[in-house]
């Protein structure tokens, strides 16, 4: 019996010395947000490539944050990848992350949709509009996200929980144009005019949407994009019942969060680290996301999927996203006020 | 020898290195919840007056009413089926025997996924009722599934089976003396059921129920995806969205305030009475026979948990299985497969072990201080996986950087990171999540054995270590092999610390089924899903066969 932790030591030799030790072979090692399935076939490709070893770790941004704050500067990870602006703000803020200087970065990605000191990027922008069905609702009776506060959407309008990023994003970039005070009356309204309480994820809001629960979504464009091509007819069906409807054109524009990537402080392949940001942010790789997760490139001139296309152009809330990091935490203070759950 | 028979009449004289040894592996179990409970002492500014302003009292209601929810659906599901399948005879009973438990491989968030795929407002149910009556939204009523009734139900089919199980083991393990003597004071089944039989198992029941109630404190996924604000999503909500950890920790903290309420009365109703089995005599059981409409009334109670907690979500995993299944079985998905299955037998072995070295180190010396480390080695079953692995985190990354920085110091040699990241890592963490489990099962196994059975044995003069191994180990096979397969069935079905703690390159089955059902894409997480259950039902037949046998292999 005396000798478990002595096992448990040699266990947990034995997987060190299982793992891929760093050494001859050049390697990046990456902890990401983004599920294997949306960033693994653009690793491979990578090393394919450049013969750059790409070793990965996905899961939830705040944990892999915390991992990284813990590990210090011995951190094995060199880039960390992240599904939404708040989170790369608040690495940035903790201290883990370290600036790039790159023109090509620079070059390829709008000033808006990077750090002003380099220390994240933004490699795909996730729009999240209005969505309407089809027959219910006209477009000209849509208007801006401020609208739907409006009474007129009484029991009409289906959203997730605040508990999601998405819409801590959306309601910062509310406080950020219109003022807290103002957000938070809007904030009631909108919840005074929802359909049902908050549950599910996006695509949830989609299906309920087209099933008659009610007739505006709020949803990143993606979801759609990935309801139409799902193996489930029911989600197939229930996207192609939605039209997008781009809100505030005529002023600030929709709002937009991105996925992006950052240089941790520690890390200790910087070069290869670089090299795999700038291949994310390159045609090739730009082009993969638009078609294969709907999301919408970066950079501007890379060609969109049909899907996409379709949808049509939209002018993109042009304010720098770092602002709406920082109003992150007021953003679920205001949903916890208005009781949106 | 001679010294050995001076100190056998006093056992509690025994040397003190058991109880060193608990206490000291019990505090190292303890640390990442005691990291946790550390963040009490700093101050987390005003938030604590915005969240008892906004959300705080939901948080305490919903958690409240969802325990008092699973408490009564596991207590009616587990120990009805259980008393009916052990003492009564009616069709399909050997049948329910073991599908009984097989609710257990389902983890509760992939039921929960599975059911609202199916009843919610735009799923195939109440599309199909609305095609038939022509009803739009709001012209009927339906149960939303995504509610806290909802979760209930949900949390309850898959929860009940730790009743069930522990409840059945002490049907089966009670005297047929004592049922026996009912009889003939001229109890009938019911009243031997109500004032005997229950009252004598209900240290197994508590035991099981207060496994059901931590697992219900500590689930985020269900409760997440339903929309319910208890103290998990509460304490994901305060640190990632409101992005305070100190706040969240103590919410954390407050969580475990409801652990110690449960522990101390699952301790209390014990410390009542003692249940000792004064005779090993059993023999074949007589059951009581059900026939007619009583043997239709327990085939139809014993069916409707096994249903819709496992044929029905099976049944709809392996439909959308189905769809994707040419596409997502590669070499990939059978990696996944192996790594599962051999982090969940890893953690299950060492967990035994740790289990059988506290639990018995508490029976030899059940001072305070003994007690209370056991105790606290078992808390960290009822804290929310992600919780506990930051708990870790923090410790190691600390203790790793310190290491390097000595070497480096004194050697001008970096160690970089030793624990962090590793395998090791993560199985710490599945025992410090998972210990209670096996402790649990340990702890009531041992219980029922009489403490005069230690003293002969010890005045014999053995010692502690071979009384363990030649006296207790053998009576005791039973509910170790329980202990071990529970441990391996709920680290099968992990996610949490899973996610944040794994090295570079290594998946298992709940990261992949998380992956995409985040995404909300059911069909393509259902192969995956479906794999974590069968690959659980094979431990879980095993335990069920091994109670029944354990029964009859008892001593004459």
């Amino acid at each position: 019996m005396p000798c478990a932790p002595v096992r448990l030591i040699a266990a947990g030799l034995a997987t060190l010395a299982a793992l891929p030790l760093p050494a001859l072979a050049a390697e990046v090692n990456i902890y990401s947000a983004r599920s294997e399935e949306l960033i693994k076939p653009l690793l491979d490709r990578f090393a394919q490539e450049t013969g750059v070893k790409v070793n990965l770790v996905t899961g939830k941004e705040d944990a892999l944050l915390q991992r990284l704050q813990s590990e210090g500067v011995n951190s094995p990870a060199d880039l960390l990848i992240t599904t939404d602006v708040g989170r790369l703000h608040r690495a940035k803020e903790a201290g883990v992350t370290q600036a790039v200087i790159s023109p090509r970065l620079e070059s390829a990605i709008p000033s808006a949709y990077r750090d002003p000191t380099g220390h994240w990027f933004g490699l795909t922008l996730r729009a999240r509009p209005i969505l309407y069905v089809e027959g219910k609702v006209k477009p000209e009776e849509l208007s801006t996200y401020e609208d739907l506060a409006n009474p007129k959407w009484k029991g009409r309008i289906c959203i997730r929980s605040s508990d999601n990023v998405y819409n801590q994003s959306l309601v910062a970039s509310l406080i950020a144009a219109d003022g807290a005070e103002a957000t938070e009356t809007w904030a009631k309204g909108l919840v005074a005019n929802l359909a049902r309480p908050p549950k599910g994820g996006d695509r949830d809001q989609i299906l309920a949407a087209a099933a008659g629960q009610c007739d505006l979504a709020i949803a990143n464009t993606y979801y759609l994009a990935g309801m139409l091509t799902a193996p489930e007819a029911n989600q197939r069906e229930a996207a192609a019942k939605m039209k997008v409807f781009w809100p505030n054109q005529a002023g600030r524009g929709v709002h937009v969060n991105v996925s992006g990537a950052a240089l941790t402080q520690g890390a200790k392949n910087k070069a290869e680290a670089v090299q795999l940001l700038e291949y994310l942010s390159g045609d090739q790789a730009q082009t993969w996301y638009a078609e294969t997760n709907g999301e919408y490139p970066v950079r501007a001139g890379v060609p969109i999927s049909a899907t996409l296309a379709a949808w049509g152009e939209f002018k993109a809330d042009g304010i720098n996203l770092t602002r709406l990091g920082e109003l992150n935490g007021e953003a679920v203070r205001l949903m916890d006020r208005a009781g949106w759950k | 020898m001679i010294n050995a028979t001076v100190t056998a009449g006093s056992p509690r004289s025994r040397p003190g290195y058991w109880a060193w040894g608990v206490i000291a592996l019990a505090l190292t179990l303890a640390l990442p919840v005691l990291v946790v409970l550390g963040f009490l002492f700093a101050p987390a500014g005003e938030v604590w007056e915005h969240l008892a302003a906004t959300v705080l009292q939901d948080y305490v209601v919903n958690s409240l009413w969802l325990m008092l929810g699973v408490a009564v659906g596991t207590l009616i599901g587990g120990v009805g089926t259980a008393w009916l399948t052990s003492m009564c005879r009616f069709p399909g009973r050997g049948l329910f025997e073991w599908a009984l438990l097989l609710p257990m491989a389902m983890p509760a968030y992939i039921i929960a996924y599975t059911y609202t795929g199916l009843l919610d407002f735009a799923g195939p149910v109440q599309t199909l009722l609305r095609a038939w009556s022509g009803w739009g939204y709001g012209d009927y009523w339906f149960p939303e599934i995504r509610s806290l009734p909802g979760a209930v139900v949900m949390l309850s089919l898959v929860l009940y089976p730790y009743v069930y199980l522990l409840a059945r083991a002490a049907f089966l393990g009670q005297s047929l003396c004592v049922l026996d003597v009912s009889r003939t004071l001229g109890n009938g089944p019911w009243r031997t059921f109500f004032t005997v039989a229950l009252p004598l198992a209900r240290p197994g029941i508590v035991a099981g129920l207060s496994q059901a109630l931590m697992e219900t404190l500590a689930d985020y996924g269900t409760v997440q995806y339903f929309g319910i604000a208890t103290f998990t999503t509460g304490i994901f909500r305060t640190w990632f969205g409101l992005g305070n950890t100190v706040a969240a920790a103590q919410l954390a903290a407050l969580l475990l305030g409801f652990i110690f309420l449960l522990i101390l009365l699952e301790r209390l109703s014990r410390r009542q009475a003692r249940y000792h089995q004064t005779s090993q005599r059993h023999q074949a059981i007589r059951r009581y026979p059900l026939r007619g409409w009583r043997g239709l009334v327990a085939f139809v109670f014993c069916l409707i948990p096994l249903a819709l907690g496992f044929l029905l979500p099976a049944g709809q995993l392996a439909a959308w299985a189905l769809e994707v299944a040419s596409t997502s079985l590669d070499a990939a998905f059978w990696r996944l497969v192996g790594h599962s299955l051999g982090l969940a037998a890893a953690a299950a072995l060492l967990a035994l072990l740790l289990a059988l070295i506290l639990g018995y180190g508490q029976r030899l010396r059940p001072t305070p201080g003994v007690t209370l480390a056991v105790r606290v080695a078992g808390l960290g079953y009822a804290v929310p996986g992600t919780v506990i692995a930051v708990g870790v985190i923090i410790p190691f990354g600390w203790l790793d950087n310190q290491i390097d920085a000595w070497m480096r110091a004194t050697f001008g040699l970096s160690t970089g990171l030793l624990l962090s990241g590793t395998l090791a890592a993560l199985l710490f963490t599945y025992l410090v999540r998972f210990l209670a489990v096996s402790l649990q099962t340990v702890e009531s196994g041992l219980g029922k054995i009489r403490p005069s059975m230690d003293e002969s044995a010890l005045s014999l003069g053995l010692r502690p270590g071979t009384v363990l191994w030649r006296v207790h180990l053998p009576i005791l096979r039973g509910s170790l092999f329980t202990a071990l397969l529970l441990v391996f069935v709920d680290v099968l079905k992990e996610l949490p610390a899973t996610l944040i703690l794994r090295p570079f390159n290594f998946n298992t089955l709940a990261v992949r089924v998380y992956e995409l059902a985040a995404d909300e894409r059911l069909a393509d997480a259902a192969p995956a899903a479906l794999a974590i259950v069968f690959a659980g039902l094979a431990p879980v037949i095993l335990l069920s066969r091994s109670i029944t046998r354990s029964r009859h292999a008892q001593p004459h």
